[in-house]
């Protein structure tokens, strides 16, 4: 289950990239683990290391930064590709909290909300201006669905699923809330139609 | 005269049919699944959660497993030790095997015959059947849509809420339904339908979406064809690609081990039947190609819109897919010397694909300093593929034979190209690092994918084709 959200203020990193699947998001060759945890370390892992393993220099992931920008900004269809959760996780252990793009992949978009990673999609315009002045802070609103600059120099809005908001704000668990359905799942087995 | 009912999309007619609880607004709707597939990478975490709070496992009769991602295509050496490319890949596999015993759960372990790519196998077995729900901590889930089944791919939490109550929670996605008119040139396949309808709608263009595959060209498209559609919605960001059932797609199920047998096959053959979309059911949005322009594509970028004929020169496209592919705008797609060529994956590693590609191998050499891979979706396709000689061919036009498993596709079994290699892939991504670091992928159907193996460059494989029996 993870920690309610409910306001987070921090800065941006910015990659107007379109089309940022999970592949970049994390590599298929750190897949082999059987746990969820650790994996901020093969975030991004290619754009942050060379094949020898030096660190690359000017990458848009500094170490000093990571306390302090816990917003991801990236370019449109953000997180598509596999279905793998291990993106998210590797993401928030990288302690980001936030991403966001003008449009998020589908699945990545459903397993970010159930980890407490909170995917905002919002209007080109806004986007525009993110991607043009990396780095500055920003206040995302769970609750009020606004994201907003100190400066007063942003101020959107966004969608959340009710359910997932709910969960994230309320710290609902959706395991929970299907496990409460017992009944009416043991009814519709009952009436459900099979052929062998 | 009755009313006539509103009027529905196949895809709402799978969908009411397995709604337990109704969608509100409150709430996303709470949907029965039929079959959940499950494979080693997606799962173990999934696991743990039921551990740690103590679940059982609801339907383990509606579980099946495989090992398919992280497992070796080279055999067991003289100690019987699989060459597995890690410990962890491994221990990952161990822990399915585990995972499935303590649980009741059927695995197609390393050992069985029925063992495959997890795509690949559901149809085989016939565990894949119209008018299911079908989940999978996978992308490509959307191949099972072929059969008129509801499939998608789920990450691993809903692995978990399907273990524990079989069921997810769901909003109900917008539809597409994109019609092939006209039929398809000699030479042309599905795979090249699938690109050219990436290219057309972009990587997101159907996203979250559920694409109905609908038109002439599908109705004369195999059961293989069709999954191979089906599997590349995901590459357009569509949760689900579905085409309606009919007598091919019967005649693909009927004595499978998993459907129904008899009268049992007859009964469910009419009901079959109906899923359809009914005349004047409303699409959110509707795309035509005419399936006669298709040509055969490849792909030249770093994403699976980024397509174009293969008889082409290459496209302008962004500065960043230029700089990792180095093909230059307005050079013919024929001057790029090709390093590796794999044939397999969940998209095209089925025995129709083998043999596509083994008419282009026969009497034919491999280019010297080209490695071709072939890596067959299933061991019953080996099996069958070696009944037929096609194995013999390979290696006689010297590519490798391989053992079932995803391989190349996903790389992360040590099946892999070196940096800078350009790999021509009938599999289904193309995104930077996918086949290995700074690998160049090419995405194309088997017969491309083999003709560029032959020619050492990319080429259109059709006087190949013209040349074979």
């Amino acid at each position: 289950m993870p920690e309610p959200i409910n306001v987070i203020t921090s800065r941006t990193i910015t990659l107007p990239q379109e089309n940022i699947d999970t592949d970049q998001i994390i590599p298929a060759r750190f897949l082999t683990t059987t746990t969820r945890s650790g994996l901020g370390a093969a975030a991004f892992h290619d754009w942050r290391y060379q094949e020898n393993g030096e660190a690359i220099s000017n990458t848009p992931f500094r170490e000093e930064d990571r306390a302090s920008h816990k917003i991801l900004v990236a370019g449109a269809n953000f997180g598509c590709g596999s279905s793998r959760e291990h993106a998210p996780w590797a993401l928030l252990d990288f302690e980001f909290k936030v991403v966001i793009s003008t449009k998020i992949a589908d699945i990545f978009k459903g397993n970010a909300l159930k980890n407490g990673l909170l995917p905002v999609e919002i209007d080109p315009d806004t986007h525009r201006y993110l991607i043009e002045n990396p780095g500055m802070e920003l206040i995302v609103d769970l609750a009020n669905l606004s994201v907003s600059s100190p400066n007063g120099g942003v101020n959107a809005n966004f969608v959340v699923e009710p359910f997932s908001r709910r969960c994230l704000l309320d710290g609902v668990d959706p395991m929970g809330h299907l496990l409460n359905q017992d009944a009416k799942i043991a009814a519709y087995e009952a009436r459900r139609v099979t052929y062998s | 005269m009755p009313l006539n009912p509103i009027p529905k999309t196949l895809f709402q007619k799978l969908w009411d049919r397995h709604v337990v609880v109704p969608e509100t607004a409150e709430s996303p709707a709470v949907l029965f699944i039929d079959l959940h597939l499950i494979h080693e990478v997606t799962s173990p975490q999934a696991f743990t959660v039921m551990e740690e709070r103590g679940l059982k496992v609801r339907r383990p009769d509606l579980t099946f497993g495989t090992l398919d991602h992280s497992t070796p295509t080279l055999p067991a050496d003289e100690t019987g030790a699989l060459p597995y490319a890690t410990a962890d890949a491994a221990r990952q596999v161990e822990q399915l095997i585990a995972n499935c015993a303590t649980h009741g759960i059927t695995l197609f372990g390393m050992d069985d015959p029925r063992r495959g790519i997890v795509h690949v196998i559901g149809p085989e077995l016939g565990l894949t059947q119209p008018g299911k729900t079908i989940v999978c901590g996978d992308s490509h889930t959307s191949t099972h849509g072929a059969f008129g089944a509801l499939a998608f791919g789920i990450g691993t939490t809903e692995v978990g809420h399907v273990l524990a109550t079989q069921c997810v929670l769901q909003r109900r996605p917008k539809s597409i339904r994109v019609t092939f008119d006209g039929a398809l040139q000699k030479g042309v396949t599905a795979k090249d339908m699938a690109l050219a309808m990436i290219a057309k709608i972009g990587a997101d263009g159907g996203q979250g979406c559920a694409i109905e595959f609908a038109g002439e060209a599908i109705r004369t498209l195999s059961m293989e064809g069709r999954m191979t559609l089906c599997n590349m919605s995901i590459e357009a960001g569509a949760r689900v690609g579905i085409i309606a059932p009919d007598e091919t797609t019967l005649t693909f199920l009927r004595g499978r081990e998993f459907a129904p047998k008899g009268n049992a096959f007859d009964a469910a053959s009419e009901d079959w039947l109906s899923l359809k979309t009914d005349d004047g059911a409303r699409f959110d949005q509707e795309v035509f190609i005419d399936a006669s322009d298709i040509r055969p594509m490849i792909t030249f970028g770093v994403s699976p819109d980024a397509a174009a004929p293969v008889d082409g020169t290459t496209p302008d496209m962004t500065a960043e897919a230029e700089a990792y592919m180095k093909f230059k705008p307005g050079r013919a797609f024929a001057e790029e010397t090709v390093d590796k060529v794999f044939i397999g994956s969940c998209t095209n590693s089925r025995l129709s694909d083998l043999r596509a590609a083994a008419d282009i191998f026969r009497g034919r050499r491999v280019k010297s300093g080209v490695t071709a891979l072939i890596v067959p979706g299933s061991e019953a396709i080996r099996r069958a593929a070696e009944a037929e000689g096609l194995h013999e061919v390979f290696l006689a036009a010297g590519a490798q034979w391989r053992l079932p498993g995803c391989s190349m596709c996903i790389a992360m079994n040590g099946d892999k190209g070196d940096p800078g290699e350009l790999v021509v892939s009938t599999s289904n991504r193309n995104f930077i690092g996918r086949q290995g670091a700074g690998v160049r992928t090419v995405l194309a159907s088997p017969a491309t994918a083999a003709a560029a193996a032959i020619a050492g460059h990319i080429i259109d494989p059709r006087p190949m084709l013209e040349g074979s029996s």
